[in-house]
């Protein structure tokens, strides 16, 4: 099985050398898709999030749900890049890129990694809020672990 | 072994992480966040809802509240992750 590429790291990505990568590994590739998270200011409330991580276990969980995807779907590989430290907004926060030979599983691949960093990657987020002061932790959302509901184990109901 | 805590539990713990040793009559999860209770207010305030504490045993999650600690190297407590 092809092992996909996990990068947990302080510094930006530029999301075009990372297909540019993909690309070139195969002849055999007819899609690739992308998905970019980025830091948003929730209508201009903030100017910044800090990521803090668990070093280790995160680069360990999410290289596990690239293996998982790259096996469940077939894809031809899998780029995960996250940032952690403090990403201002605008900024991006993670990349995944799929390869396979086939758009529907190239989009299934990326989403399901997603679903599932979400959930299980250990990063947490703190807001810095535009007038100075730091706010709350960002609550886990519902609508992350509901997500998790459409990727029933391969082979049951 | 390594006690290691994140984000607001970290913060009202008051520190990132610590070496104990644990005491005999704590081998699962539950005995051992029970126990942390019991150490001081700040694990009880950091400790006070169990409920949304995820457990990370040698750097892997674990929902088994049962599950025997006592020959893990590290353990993590952290609240419900929102990494993305």
């Amino acid at each position: 099985m092809k092992k996909p590429v996990v990068q947990i790291q302080q510094d930006n990505f530029d999301v075009g050398l990372e297909v540019k990568k993909l690309t070139n590994t195969s002849n055999n590739v007819g899609a690739i898709v992308t998905f970019t998270g980025l830091c948003r200011d929730e209508e201009g409330l903030l100017s910044a999030l800090e990521l803090e991580h668990y070093p280790g276990m995160a680069e360990n969980e999410i290289t596990r749900i690239a293996e998982q995807a790259i096996e469940r779907f077939g894809l031809s590989a899998a780029t995960v890049i996250h940032r952690y430290g403090k990403i201002e907004t605008g900024e991006n926060i993670v990349l995944v890129v799929t390869a396979a030979r086939h758009r529907q599983v190239a989009f299934d691949g990326a989403q399901f990694i997603m679903d599932f960093l979400k959930n299980n990657a250990p990063f947490w987020k703190k807001e810095h809020r535009l007038d100075g002061t730091t706010g709350d932790w960002v609550d886990a959302k519902d609508i992350d672990d509901q997500s998790l509901n459409k990727w029933k184990p391969v082979g049951k109901n | 072994m390594k006690l290691v805590y994140f984000a607001w539990l970290r913060e009202r713990v008051g520190f990132g992480q610590e070496e104990i040793d644990l005491p005999q009559e704590v081998s699962t999860v539950s005995e051992l966040l029970n126990w942390l209770r019991s150490r001081g207010e700040n694990f009880e305030e950091a400790l006070k809802h169990p409920e949304v504490i995820r457990v990370a045993i040698d750097q892997v999650h674990e929902n088994d509240l049962d599950k025997n600690i006592t020959s893990a190297k590290e353990i993590a407590l952290f609240p419900p992750m929102t990494g993305g």
